[in-house]
């Protein structure tokens, strides 16, 4: 079936039938997408129905995105298409094939959780100081962007969208620029994802120069030295790894995800940094070609140091969507040390363990989509409610917002990796493809992944740990500020988005087998073959090796945790008389009635795992008492100020800072501020523009 | 299909026997510790009586606790009961041993242990969030070195699965590995320190300061805190059978007769009483150790388990 012509298929390379459906669908998603940030422009002046088109459209292309995904992975379809856009000689090439529809498939579902959650979420800024309408207008061109650098096919494409999706984000990340914090922010941001574009140009220069051609099919076809293949890949790692954020590249990401509109902070953590994943991906397993394990090597140790001192960066943070951003630079570590681990045994000759590891990345990628898309978005709904940010004044939210604690306490569930939700399905995929290792021949490989598997562990156990943290000091315990006292449960489209965010969770946790069958055909396009065997005996059981290495029946589990826990339940309150309880003060210790500054607070939670790994961080801790001046002996009053501070900037960052600003000085130097001698300066450039044209 | 019925009932009936004697292991070590401490002891059926009476008890809830702190108990039990079922207490080849590998059980316990501590935050007392941030710390130690010794045997037997780890052992003849001993070791210090066990805690003080798994469950009273006993005590046992049946793998059953079924009961019994008698003379022997000493505690046990991984991948597997 060919469908209306209109104004992107017309010019489209002729479909073929039924298939280039998926296609068409990704671009209307685009169009959607931009037009949603068209209309956007008129909510200056028509605030009500410039907001709901807006979302409609967004949550259209969302959708759109979803669908074109779905049906390009479900059928394992390949279709290319030219769109007469960009230089004359280098049109656009766009194409849906299964890496890209999967990506494509995440982006729209967090789009469509954010198009229900955003007209809620967005009455607090209509009547700001900031026009709504910078907002609508941004975040379409930035969902636009993300589905076009997806759907590129070539280089140009690519970047061109890639750039859209960095300033686009920039200037969401400034939305609120009356903050000072917020404009640095946005800055940092800004420098390190150009940064980052550069290197990502660079990588596709390299394989560009030797495939003669800036499609992505020209350069699949180059033939590199291996050397040249590393150069690329380093590369291709560094910008990436900056957009995803990769310690010590990660400087940018908490920083900015808490200062963007709570959606935003979604979008760009749930969404943004899984297409850096892609490009990565797309780069390494789809243009390089011949993966050399050492790269795998880099990416898994990589990824490890990011798991780790992202969860422990996490830990240390009270503001909340600042220690979402860091578990965001954990979560990107464990998709790393994934993919690590595919190229580590694609590389070494072991196919079949190399999907093993590329399934467990990507299943990574689409659970941290989504929990960490839930808990920005309930992050957002504690912020608008309560107007704070900081853990240490928060407490007591589940029984003033009952709904959005439960989903909260969803995603906490399932981003510590904790049976029956999503996040411990990845994590196991990975620990169980870490467990091969044996079948390596080289013993430092043996030996070095299950070492990082165990970071692997501690980094799972710290997450825990950390998520306690944040729910038990948010959501339980007493209010801590008169705020948090009043605060009301959010309207029913702000908790759509997340029951949304939350179902598909546990989905997601509890039928692997399809998920994994789904993704299939990825691991068919990049490495050739599947993996049958992970599901090959029935829904109820993943077996990612064989039956008898390793089997997870994740609905027997969830299934068995109701039948004991309820019949428990069902024993105990089954008569009336047992159902009575009685109400009593809770024990005091004898003091008296307890207040809300008698709880554990956030710092006291995570002060012995500070203790433990001191050395990580970069710490300021001081203790001035106060003495009576009558009586020395007396304390009075003692403050405490602890600062913690992340290591690589003092490492890292000030350094090249103080470099760049001695360069500068050294350059400044053939700056006078006479008129006469810039006269001089363009006499002698004029001498020698002459003398090189003749 | 007969076979598959049975397989099933058996697995259900096994996990009803662990279950069921999870609190005579608790009593049994009451007793020798009783006993090497010249004290005279309860009966070794006390935690019976125990829960029953809380089971039968009134209950109080703290006026400001939430559904969570309702619903974490049953939570708590729930995962604890999975967990015991898939592990092999008598016999091997059951089909729930394939619902959870070794991984997924260590998930439970996490899960289990995630309950715990929202719940002891729940109420808002300085106490409650202390055993918590005290739990939650050891735990986040104890894990990596239990999976690295988890990793060890599961790497020598090329599966995670339990049963057939057992069943692979049995068949090769235990062979005494260096791998083998350093990971049996990590994993004792290990499951002393998960289960709350001197010298990381102390399950017999109500001390507040010296607690951490008591300071959780301290606001839990009646029913719920039968069923948080219950399972803590399900728990030991578990990693009493872990130790018994991965590293003494003797007498289990691989045939669903009743005589291997009968003899793989006796042997197990007898095991965890050893295993029992030797926890309870570590008990009386060391002191509990101060909660920052803890993390070296565990960095031994850490240790230990690496050193195993190595020496099985160095001496083992060759190359």
């Amino acid at each position: 079936m060919r469908c209306r012509p209109c104004y992107c298929c017309l010019f489209c390379a002729p479909p073929s039938e039924g298939t280039a459906l998926s296609l068409t669908l990704a671009e209307w998603a685009v169009l959607g997408a931009l037009a949603s940030g068209l209309f956007g422009l008129a909510a200056d002046r028509y605030p009500a129905p410039a907001k709901f088109t807006c979302f409609t459209l967004l949550g259209l292309s969302g959708l759109g995105a979803l669908l074109a995904g779905g049906a390009a992975l479900l059928h394992a379809t390949v279709v290319a298409g030219t769109v007469p856009l960009g230089l004359p000689w280098l049109h656009w090439h766009l194409r849906v094939d299964p890496l890209a529809g999967f990506f494509l498939a995440v982006i729209g579902v967090v789009t469509v959780a954010v198009a229900f959650y955003g007209p809620g979420y967005v009455r607090e800024y209509e009547h700001g100081r900031q026009s709504t309408a910078v907002l609508y207008v941004f975040t379409g061109l930035f969902v636009a962007a993300m589905e076009l650098v997806v759907l590129a096919d070539d280089a140009f494409v690519f970047m061109v969208a890639w750039e859209l999706m960095s300033l686009a984000s920039y200037f969401l990340v400034a939305y609120q620029h009356q903050h000072a914090a917020n404009r640095r922010a946005a800055f940092l941001y800004l420098l390190m994802a150009e940064v980052g574009g550069l290197a990502i140009l660079l990588a596709f220069g390299v394989l560009a120069g030797f495939g003669g051609g800036f499609s992505f099919d020209a350069m699949s076809s180059a033939v590199l030295t291996p050397a040249w293949a590393s150069v690329a890949f380093a590369l291709a790692l560094f910008g990436f790894g900056m957009k995803a954020g990769l310690v010590p590249l990660h400087a940018w990401l908490p920083e900015a995800h808490p200062v963007a509109p709570s959606h935003i902070s979604a979008l760009m953590s749930g969404v943004m940094l899984k297409v850096a994943v892609y490009g990565l991906i797309r780069f390494t397993f789809g243009l390089l070609g011949h993966l050399q394990w050492g790269w795998g090597l880099v990416l898994l140790v990589a990824g490890s140091a990011a798991a780790l001192l992202g969860v422990l960066y996490a830990l240390m943070q009270n503001d909340l969507k600042r220690l979402l951003a860091y578990s965001s630079v954990e979560n990107m570590g464990i998709i790393f040390m994934a993919l690590g681990l595919s190229v580590i045994f694609t590389g070494s000759g072991f196919p079949r363990l190399g999907v093993l590891g590329l399934l467990a990345a990507l299943y990574h990628v689409v659970n941290h989509a989504l929990f960490k898309g839930l808990l920005f978005l309930g992050s957002g709904a504690v912020l608008q409610r309560s107007h704070e940010g900081d853990l240490e004044r928060m407490g007591g939210l589940i029984r003033r917002m009952p709904v959005t604690a439960l989903f909260f306490l969803v995603g906490c569930i399932s981003i510590s990796g904790l049976p029956p939700f999503n996040g411990f399905v990845s994590e196991w995929l990975t620990f169980q493809t870490a467990l091969q290792a044996p079948a390596l021949h080289s013993g430092v490989l043996r030996a070095l992944i299950p070492v990082t598997a165990a970071v692997l562990a501690l980094t799972g156990a710290l997450a825990a740990a950390c998520f306690v943290k944040v729910y038990g000091v948010a959501f339980l315990g007493r209010a801590r500020s008169r705020h948090v006292r009043h605060a009301r449960e959010v309207g029913l489209g702000m908790r759509l988005g997340q029951g949304l965010l939350a179902v598909l969770c546990l989905g997601f946790g509890v039928l692997p087998t399809f998920v994994v069958r789904a993704l299939e055909p990825i691991t068919r396009q990049l490495l050739g073959r599947g993996l049958p065997s992970a599901s090959a005996h029935g829904w109820l059981w993943l077996t990612p090796v064989a039956p008898d290495v390793a089997s997870y029946g994740a609905p027997l589990v969830l299934a068995g945790m109701v039948l004991f826990g309820g019949l428990m339940f069902a024993l105990l309150n089954a008569r009336a008389h047992t159902r009575l309880v009685r109400r009593v003060p809770p024990w005091s210790s004898g003091f008296g009635p307890l207040d809300a500054r008698m709880q554990y607070t956030s710092t006291a939670f995570a002060d012995p795992i500070r203790r433990i790994f001191r050395p990580v961080w970069d710490l300021r801790e001081q203790i001035e008492e106060t003495r009576d001046p009558v009586q020395p002996l007396r304390t009075i009053g003692i403050r405490h100020e602890l600062r913690v501070e992340d290591r690589s900037w003092r490492v890292l960052y000030e350094p090249v800072g103080r470099w760049v600003t001695a360069a500068a000085r050294q350059v400044g130097r053939i700056q006078t501020g006479s008129v006469r001698t810039y006269l001089a300066y363009s006499f002698f450039t004029l001498l020698v523009l002459l003398w090189l044209i003749t | 299909m007969a076979d598959y019925l049975t397989s099933w009932l058996l697995a259900l009936v096994q996990t009803a026997l662990f279950v069921a004697s999870a609190p005579l292991l608790a009593g049994w070590i009451k007793r020798v510790k009783c006993r090497l401490q010249n004290r005279r002891s309860p009966p070794v059926i006390q935690p019976y009586r125990d829960l029953v009476r809380l089971f039968r008890k009134e209950m109080l809830l703290a006026e400001e606790s939430s559904w969570l702190f309702r619903a974490a108990p049953y939570v708590i039990f729930g995962a604890t009961v999975l967990a015991a079922a898939v592990v092999p207490l008598v016999a091997v080849r059951l089909p729930t041993s394939a619902i959870a590998d070794v991984i997924v059980l260590v998930g439970f316990f996490a899960l289990a242990r995630f309950f715990l501590a929202l719940a002891g935050m729940d109420v808002g007392t300085a106490f409650g969030g202390m055993g918590s941030s005290r739990e939650m710390t050891i735990a986040s130690l104890a894990e990596p070195a239990l999976l690295m010794a988890v990793f060890t045997v599961a790497m020598g037997a090329h599966t995670t699965d339990l049963s057939v780890v057992i069943e692979r052992i049995l068949s090769h003849g235990l062979m005494i590995r260096p791998s083998f001993v350093f990971a049996a070791l990590g994993l004792m210090l290990v499951a002393v320190a998960e289960t709350g066990r001197i010298p990381v805690d102390n399950p017999a003080t109500h001390l507040e300061l010296t607690m951490i798994h008591e300071a959780t469950v301290l606001e839990y009273s009646g029913r719920h805190l039968a069923l948080i006993d219950w399972a803590s005590q399900i728990k030991l046992m578990i990693y009493a059978v872990l130790i018994a049946n991965i590293f003494l793998p003797w007498g289990v059953a691989v045939q669903f007769s009743a005589g291997a079924l009968l003899l793989g009961a006796m042997a197990v019994s007898l095991k965890l009483a050893v295993l029992a008698t030797v926890l309870a003379v570590s008990e009386t022997l060391f002191a509990k150790m101060r909660l920052f000493a803890v993390p070296q505690f565990l960095g031994f046990a850490y240790l230990l388990c690496l050193l195993g991984m190595l020496s099985h991948v160095i001496l083992e597997v060759g190359g």
